[in-house]
């Protein structure tokens, strides 16, 4: 059986990190697995918690009243659901529903957080990692509100 | 971007259409419709994967559209259309036994042989699927020739998805990986949500292996090569299906220009070192 550390050293936000640090960060994770339609998370609730999607996919979902639960983004294996847990006010802002049954592994990020201000070397490493992440989502939702395969286009 | 031949010869004959006979149309989804076409008498040079032809609504006016039939059957022209515009909308209106017109094949074809004994990456943006399909059904039908296959679609919606059956065939092939996403969705789509660039990085394909091809609206093309490129896969090995506003099919009109190239005569399909500096250039 592979160890947790072996694991989430594949994921681009912890590759390249050192032993130490990587055992910091696993000592916060635990395996997990949701079902398919149940919640990983709810809109407005703490957020305490990241995964990394090991197999299936995570929707994450807004509610809209007269148009329904919409989805907006889908994230799959190797990819992190969640970065609600690295700011305030540490409440998630959408829903992430499993679309299938999903395998991830779960971190706690109030645990993280607590290691992170410990170890100023760790923390910084790890904001820059989720900061090319968000960037990376920023720059994918941008192109989403292009709508390029609309009529205007 | 070599031209091929004076414009002159080449617009002997290109420009009269012949009679083609709509025999099968089938509803792709609630603005797309593939009419499938047979000569009335002659028969246009037989179309390659990547050509377009210039299809007539008589009466109406004439539009370039791509080939999306199987380059085996090479008598049967195949066309997916989108009612968007009076012309598209007429050519979508009609029915099995109506006749149009079609001259072409025109442009240049994609460059099969060099993803030859390479890994294929076939890169489709809502419409752009259609363009796509006749370099898969090669592949499939010569699957040998290439290493990994692979299809990325990206749609706005799971409504406007085109080809969906096929889709549904083309996901239960072990030797062809299939992934398509949608911009917005609502909760009951099961598939992926963002757009057709975030495929790229989990595609699977070797980055020093791959060729790809890319066809879409041109902003996402740009996105995709980027994604591509920051994948590993070198410019020379990414090719995109341009479309202006295409006229005489022949290069001697000049709508089509893009800087020194006309698009109708030397491409659409373009090599992207080739063609990204032009598209830089927003005056044009």
């Amino acid at each position: 059986m592979r160890t947790l550390d072996s694991l989430i050293v594949e994921s681009p936000v912890f590759s390249n990190l050192d032993q130490e640090q990587l055992e910091l960060i696993a000592g916060c994770a635990s395996n997990t697995v949701f079902r398919a339609g149940e919640r990983l998370f709810r809109e407005g609730d703490p957020a305490d918690t990241f995964f990394l999607v090991r197999h299936g996919l995570v929707a994450l979902d807004a509610y809209v009243p007269n148009r329904g639960q919409l989805t907006l983004d889908a994230l799959g294996p190797g990819e992190i659901v969640g970065w609600s847990w690295l700011v305030p006010p540490y409440r998630w802002q959408f829903t992430g529903r499993a679309v299938e049954l999903v395998r991830a592994i779960q971190f706690d990020g109030a645990c993280l957080r607590g290691k992170c201000d410990d170890d100023t070397k760790l923390g910084y490493m790890l904001l820059t990692r989720f900061s090319a992440l968000l960037v990376d989502r920023l720059q994918a939702t941008r192109l989403q509100l292009m709508d390029v395969y609309g009529d205007d286009r | 971007m070599a031209t091929t031949a004076e414009p002159v010869e080449l617009a002997r004959g290109a420009m009269t259409p012949l009679p083609y006979r709509v025999v099968r149309k089938r509803r792709e989804n609630h603005d797309n419709w593939t009419l499938e076409l047979e000569p009335v008498g002659a028969a246009l040079d037989p179309i390659g994967p990547g050509q377009f032809t210039m299809l007539y609504a008589f009466g109406v006016g004439e539009v370039p559209i791509s080939s999306s039939g199987d380059p085996a059957e090479p008598r049967r022209l195949v066309h997916t259309i989108r009612a968007v515009g009076a012309v598209t909308k007429a050519l979508c209106a009609l029915r099995p036994g109506d006749v149009l017109g079609a001259r072409g094949p025109f442009g240049n074809r994609w460059p099969l042989e060099v993803a030859e004994r390479r890994d294929l990456v076939l890169v489709g943006g809502g419409v752009g699927l259609p363009p796509l399909r006749p370099v898969l059904y090669h592949a499939l039908a010569h699957r040998g020739t290439v290493g990994e296959l692979v299809l990325l679609y990206g749609g706005r919606t799971p409504a406007d998805l085109l080809f969906t059956r096929e889709l549904a065939r083309w996901r239960g092939r072990l030797d062809l990986h299939v992934d398509v996403t949608v911009d917005a969705a609502r909760s009951d789509w099961r598939g992926r949500v963002g757009v057709v660039t975030k495929l790229i990085p989990g595609a699977r394909f070797e980055p020093d292996e791959a060729v790809a091809f890319v066809v879409g609206p041109e902003v996402m093309m740009r996105f995709t090569a980027r994604a591509l490129l920051d994948r590993g896969v070198t410019p020379e090995r990414i090719w995109v299906s341009m479309e202006r506003t295409m006229r005489c099919g022949v290069g001697l009109c000049g709508h089509c220009q893009l800087g020194p190239t006309l698009i109708c005569r030397d491409g659409p399909v373009y090599r992207w070192d080739e063609i990204e500096p032009l598209l830089e250039v927003h005056e044009l």
